[in-house]
């Protein structure tokens, strides 16, 4: 297939992502890199030429901070929904959750479910309250009626944690993916998902990075579909058949692994229940909780809220999201137990020790070559990449906004600042955490990154989620209470994740664990919950009386919509 | 901002009309109540089927039915996800024909 595609077009829409990159080293890089797919990068880059079109048409939409954070709230709730999808729906879970399946069967449900399962709680006690308390970003909401100046660098501080977090593990992702799927070195790699990202935010803002989800989602769930009703239709659209044939392939596979008959038959039909995934009772439910209110505290994900002009459009992008997010996951299924039938069973796919060639997270890659070609493996691989280039721009936007908005706009400046300075800052800083992400992505490529999207979630359940929740719910709650207890929940999950297996044991190379389970939320979160609950309620401060007083009017606010910044704000 | 309106005291007045309004009180009331209890119904739901791995893992391994490979987890699993989908839409149906007139009705009496 790649011979057909003339090598000189090739070429010059290289030159044309890469131009100040040697295209020599590319070529002639390491062997562990797969062959230059042509296909792939012929398809990334028409993405990258639409995508970049949008931006420029975005650009001269945007000449207001409100266009910047928020698209000016004139998104619809059917577009938010759908962008909604395309900011949540990572490679982490495409490529992640079918390799997971591929190996282990049923366990990659488990993270389906938790990933799901945010989305109604955001929507029953989140959504709405949000669009009518805050403009642009979720610390507007939680510092409602309490002291300006804490409350917003508590947020900021936990945006940036959570952002960071994220983003290295999306950067080293993003690397890695385009390694194996483009054949381009690391470091190029992401470098063109620093430079990529920076062009989307930096001039079309939230127009160009909403639009550039909503293309992504698009792609993505038409691939997966395709993906999923290929596996299917080879067996006849019958999912038990597809999975008895899963479970004799991989009873076939512990079989020529030297296994009695009895134990390979009793493997291959392990991959239909829980396995090995969740070790203990204490985190399964930690990892539960921070999944489920970790969504529901994530920055990049709260920001969309304010894209919409009101409650209702809010309320509507949620059910779209959730619909959207669910049909993907249940595809994810379909096409992780197609991987073990399609890929695991062929040869041209596996490495000699009978792991798939290019790394685990290669699943749904061969899947693609395995139903449509070169040329379908050329599409998803666009879409792999172009799924995390939708996913940095959101979190770049959300890190910018915490650092203008609330610090420079509201700390330092007392909400005086005009909305050009706020732009002009946010821009500076989109270079700047671009520029961080890089080299936090270069700094990090040997490590075991896979526990930063799960301490990003864990620190958003244990910090973000009940600031949130309680400033918006409890009369109680203080200044005081929800900056001490915030901060107690994100520096308890910090030094958990630390002392826990996943860097205390695989990144320092210590023999036990000091935390001896996977995610510290289940410690995390309730503290939060209690220190604000305690503090607050021990809080006799002057500032206390204006906190608890503020509350009825901030509850008429949250509960009709009256006052809220609509998209009437310019 | 409310900033400046509070300052303004544009607010305080309109406040305690709107609170003193027993629509208000009835639209908050009700609307606490359901979301409540559709987080309830969601948590249990969701826990219920994470314990269910932590405590019972062969349960869930079984076989739908006698010769059948698809396990009793699966439909369990993706019945997860679908009455999480289902919950977002019963509350935005309710929203829609129930919260959002009452809201429309308290806002255009405060707004005169």
């Amino acid at each position: 297939m790649k011979e057909r595609l003339s090598p000189r077009l090739g070429l010059f829409l290289f030159v044309l992502i890469l131009p100040t990159m040697a295209l020599a080293d590319a070529l002639t890089a390491e062997a562990e890199q797969q062959r230059t797919n042509w296909p792939a990068i012929l398809m990334f880059a028409a993405f990258v030429i639409a995508t970049l079109g949008v931006t420029r048409w975005a650009a001269s939409r945007v000449k207001t901070a409100s266009d910047f954070y928020t698209a000016g709230g004139g998104i619809t709730g059917f577009q938010n929904g759908l962008a909604i999808a395309g900011d949540y729906m990572s490679a982490a879970s495409f490529l992640g959750i079918s390799a997971q399946i591929f190996t282990d069967g049923y366990d990659g449900l488990i993270y389906s479910t938790g990933f799901l399962v945010g989305w109604p709680i955001i929507l029953f006690l989140l959504a709405e309250r949000l669009r009518n308390l805050g403009r642009y970003t979720f610390a507007d909401v939680a510092s409602f009626r309490f002291a300006q100046t804490p409350v917003r660098l508590f947020a900021s501080f936990s945006t940036l944690a959570v952002v960071l977090f994220y983003l290295i593990a999306q950067m080293v992702g993003a690397g890695q993916l385009i390694k194996l799927l483009f054949g381009l070195p690391y470091g190029y790699a992401v470098a063109i998902v620093g430079v990529l990202m920076t062009c989307y935010v930096l001039f079309g803002g939230m127009v160009a990075t909403t639009w550039v989800q909503i293309i992504k989602a698009v792609l993505l769930l038409g691939a997966a579909t395709f993906m999923a009703i290929s596996v299917l239709a080879s067996f006849g659209f019958s999912p038990d058949a597809l999975f008895a044939r899963a479970v004799q392939v991989k009873a076939d596979m512990a079989a020529a692994a030297g296994a009695a008959p009895g134990e390979a038959a009793e493997r291959g039909r392990s991959i239909m229940g829980p396995g090995g995934f969740i070790k203990d009772p204490v985190s399964a439910i930690s990892f539960g909780m921070a999944l489920m209110f970790g969504t529901a505290g994530l920055p990049h994900i709260l920001m969309r809220f304010f894209t919409v002009p009101d409650a209702k459009a809010a309320r509507k992008s949620v059910l779209w999201a959730t619909g959207w997010i669910g049909y993907f996951y249940v595809l994810t299924f379909i096409i992780g137990f197609g991987a073990i039938v399609m890929v695991g069973t062929n040869p041209a796919y596996l490495d000699p020790a009978g792991g798939l060639r290019g790394g685990g997270n290669m699943a749904a890659i061969h899947l693609a070559n395995a139903i449509g070609g070169d040329l379908f493996l050329g599409f998803v691989s666009a879409v792999a990449f172009a799924t995390i280039l939708a996913v940095v721009a959101g979190l770049t936007l959300a890190g910018a906004s915490a650092v203008s908005h609330d610090l420079y706009a509201m700390v330092i400046r007392k909400g005086q600042a005009t909305s050009q300075e706020e732009l002009r800052v946010s821009r500076r800083t989109v270079f700047g955490l671009a520029l961080a992400a890089i080299l936090l992505g270069i700094i990090f490529e040997k490590q075991n990154v896979a526990f930063m999207v799960s301490l990003a979630f864990a620190l958003a359940a244990s910090g973000n989620f009940p600031v949130l929740l309680l400033s918006v719910l409890w009369p109680g709650c203080t200044t005081r209470g929800v900056v001490v207890g915030g901060m107690m929940g994100v520096v308890l999950a910090i030094v958990l994740t630390v002392l826990s297996p996943a860097i205390w044991v695989s990144v320092f190379g210590n023999a036990e664990p000091i935390f001896p389970y996977s995610s510290p939320t289940i410690f995390s979160m309730p503290l939060a919950f209690f220190t604000i609950w305690l503090v607050s309620t021990l809080d006799r401060s002057g500032r206390a009386a204006v906190d608890r007083g503020g509350y009825l009017e901030q509850r008429v606010r949250s509960e009709t919509g009256i006052g809220a910044s609509g998209a009437s704000a310019h | 901002m409310s900033d400046e309106e509070r300052a303004a005291g544009l607010h305080s007045e309109r406040v305690a009309r709107i609170e003193a309004d027993p629509r208000y009180q009835k639209l908050v009331r009700r609307r606490s109540r359901f979301t409540w209890m559709l987080t309830g119904i969601m948590l249990v739901v969701f826990f219920g089927y994470i314990l269910l791995i932590a405590f019972n893992k062969e349960f869930l391994a079984q076989p739908i039915s006698p010769g059948s490979a698809t396990s009793l987890g699966i439909p369990i699993g993706i019945g997860v996800i679908l009455i999480g989908i289902a919950l977002t839409g019963v509350y935005v149906r309710r929203a829609n024909s129930d919260f959002d007139p009452m809201t429309k009705s308290i806002r255009e009496d405060a707004e005169k």
